[in-house]
């Protein structure tokens, strides 16, 4: 009989090597299911883990859907380290590719020019700002009436995704689209400049890792950070220390939102240009295994970002040179964050071999 | 008036599968434990039911089956949460994100797959009352069974000694505990049960109210029976009333657009999220009326011995 006994203090080794583990037992149990459906593990494995790292165009695609990744997990960190349960990024992020869009679409059509210096940061600007109006009424409903955000927030993801739907289908279609629901291709002076030629990574790649270096400053540099931290593990001691609970609400929501939003404005005017009914492919959940797997540390939800962005792609290998279903990906996913909450007990607890338990000893 | 029966009718099958997961959760939170998966474990149990009502052709196996999907599910999240003690918001979410890529993934070669002929379920004599018939008596069973599950549960809750203990284990599970009973079995009895509730409802809407199956069938039905156990500030007969509330707020989408009103199906197709939003901010507003009547162990793990 194992039994689990609390460690004197939380391990650190643990805290880094959960997460590991758990992606070593994904891809344990990932060649199982390889195997269970009669394709070399081997091969499958090598699709998600090797390929997507081999070569330049595939280390730009796993940059490329990195980039939305980590940019709504660094949010998602923020709100998750105050106790603030955002799990609505995706809706956020669809706001943000909206107002991003919308913004192009205008430019597009009085003929706006400008420097890419201008308009880039207009356009990503735009988008920050949709997310973070999104995320305000989750906010202002928790903040005013005191309703759950976690329910909220996800109850507007799908009005977010109906409001997109409506612009794509009715406001903003393409008359020259035919039948087909987007609206028309943004004019070449909206996008964003590329990264590196002959692909499809754009500079948001580069605003990521900088936002990784100024989130790691404000969750562990800043005073407002300190207090957003305080108030996550401790609301009594925050309330004793005088920090207010309604700021660090408002800055969590508004903080992450705008993350969220200026994710889906960087997927609409970089490799989209266009807004289409599926503008995101659920980034804004993917994005919380992200955070969970990286520690709600920046610099560790760089890493799990881009493993995640090799998920994505090893996924579409998969399909492609195996024939394996893309939903697969989706599974893998939930496994890892599964799996690691699981592993994360190994943390605070140790397993311990106590031999036989005496009956009604176990259980309790 | 014939439309506005067909109205209440189709209000009633809509409301049903939300009342039954609305139903299971509120058995999971009188004990203590939030299960932020009930919309994973409804599309696996979905999937699970549509597929073995495709192969044997019968309703009832199929919800039979979509119950043990769900807490085959819920058997996983409830030992993480009770034995692990891991945080119970991130292991509903991942039980969400895993229920919906699994079923996305099991349920890929019963995309555009059509269930045998529908049995039509008509109450002898009262289904051909005018008005009242096709209004009430012409539904499928399991619309009779939520409202016998709503009653039987109010009655386990209040009545019996069993749901005595399982909502003190909720209020305190500590005290539970120094009296002799053995919280983290009961909470995960409770889990199970929960689960199970979920798994019909998801195989109810696969295999009775849809019935076909498509990625994300579920549709956020497990997030708004969550939120309906906050309105129903905890308490069984007005889950199944706020579930008719839901039903009846998707129903008026089409009865609007039979009546040629012009609102965009878009826009109309938000109002179920936006009227559980407004419904959750009144019923939250106030804090002391949620403090009253919330299982006070919600959401909190428990150790024995700590």
């Amino acid at each position: 009989m194992f039994r689990l006994e609390a460690r004197p203090q939380p391990s650190r080794a643990m805290t880094v090597a959960s997460p590991l583990l758990a992606l070593l037992l994904t891809a344990g149990l990932a060649a199982l299911l390889f195997v269970l459906l009669g394709k070399n593990p081997l091969a499958g494995l090598s699709a998600y883990f090797l390929e997507p790292l081999n070569g330049r165009r595939q280390l730009t695609e796993v940059a490329l859907k990195a980039t939305p990744l980590i940019l709504c997990a660094l949010g998602l960190a923020v709100c998750y380290r105050s106790n603030v349960w955002n799990i609505g990024a995706e809706g956020q992020f669809v706001l943000g590719a909206i107002t991003a869009g919308g913004l192009a679409l205008w430019m597009t059509s009085v003929g706006f020019k400008a420097s890419a210096w201008i308009i880039t940061p207009l356009i990503l600007a735009a988008g920050a700002l949709g997310g973070m109006a999104w995320a305000a009424i989750v906010a202002f409903l928790r903040d005013r009436f005191n309703a759950s955000e976690i329910l909220v927030s996800l109850m507007l993801v799908y009005v977010a995704q109906q409001l997109l739907n409506y612009l794509v289908f009715v406001t903003w279609k393409d008359p020259k689209g035919f039948s087909m629901p987007h609206t028309p291709t943004f004019d070449a002076a909206t996008w964003l400049p590329n990264l590196v030629p002959q692909s499809r990574l754009h500079v948001g790649a580069l605003v990521a890792l900088v936002l990784v270096a100024v989130f790691w400053a404000f969750i562990f540099r800043s005073w407002r950070g300190f207090q957003l931290q305080v108030g996550g593990l401790s609301p009594a001691a925050a309330r004793y220390a005088g920090f207010s609970a309604r700021a660090a609400l408002w800055t969590a929501l508004l903080v992450s939102g705008a993350m969220a939003g200026l994710a889906g404005a960087m997927e609409a005017a970089g490799p989209l240009r266009q807004l289409t009914p599926y503008v995101s492919t659920g980034y804004g959940f993917t994005a919380i295994i992200v955070c969970f797997v990286g520690r709600l540390h920046p610099v560790g939800i760089l890493f799990s970002g881009v493993l995640l962005s090799m998920f994505l792609i090893g996924g579409e290998l998969g399909q492609s040179r195996l024939g394996l279903p893309n939903a697969l990906t989706g599974v893998f996913q939930g496994l890892l964050l599964f799996l690691l909450l699981a592993c994360d007990t190994l943390i605070a607890y140790r397993v311990r071999w106590v031999g036989a338990v005496p009956a009604g000893g176990a259980g309790r | 008036m014939n439309e506005i029966a067909l109205l209440i009718a189709a209000t009633l099958a809509s409301g049903t599968p939300v009342a039954l997961a609305g139903l299971g959760l509120l058995l999971n939170e009188k004990a203590g434990v939030l299960n932020l998966g009930a919309e994973g474990m409804m599309l696996v149990a979905a999937v699970a039911g549509f597929a073995v009502a495709f192969h044997t052709g019968s309703d009832w196996v199929a919800m039979g089956a979509g119950a043990l999907a769900g807490m085959a599910m819920a058997l996983a999240f409830g030992w993480l949460v009770i034995w692990l003690g891991t945080n119970q918001y991130a292991t509903g979410l991942a039980l969400s994100l895993i229920g919906g890529g699994l079923s996305a993934f099991v349920g890929l070669g019963y995309v555009g797959k059509k269930l045998s002929e529908r049995t039509v379920f008509d109450i002898p004599g009262l289904a051909d009352l005018p008005f009242v018939g096709p209004a009430f008596f012409r539904q499928h069973p399991m619309t009779y069974i939520a409202i016998v599950a709503t009653l039987a549960i109010a009655w386990f809750l209040y009545r019996s000694r069993g749901g005595l203990v399982l909502r003190a284990i909720g209020e305190s599970p500590e005290s539970a505990h120094f009296l002799g009973y053995r919280v983290r079995l009961i909470r995960l009895a409770a889990v199970l049960a929960g689960g199970a509730l979920c798994g019909v409802a998801g195989a109810f809407l696969s295999v009775v109210y849809a019935p076909l199956w498509v990625e994300g069938l579920v549709a956020g039905r497990g997030w708004i029976a969550l939120a309906l156990t906050t309105f129903a500030t905890w308490r069984p007969w007005r889950v199944l009333l706020g579930a008719y509330l839901f039903g009846g707020v998707t129903m008026v989408q089409f009865f609007l657009q039979g009546e040629g009103v012009e609102i965009a199906s878009q826009l109309l197709s938000m109002l179920p999220y936006l009227a559980t939003i407004v419904v959750l901010a009144l019923i939250s507003r106030n804090p002391a009326w949620i403090r009253i009547n919330m299982p006070a162990s919600l959401g909190r793990p428990f150790h024995p011995g700590s």
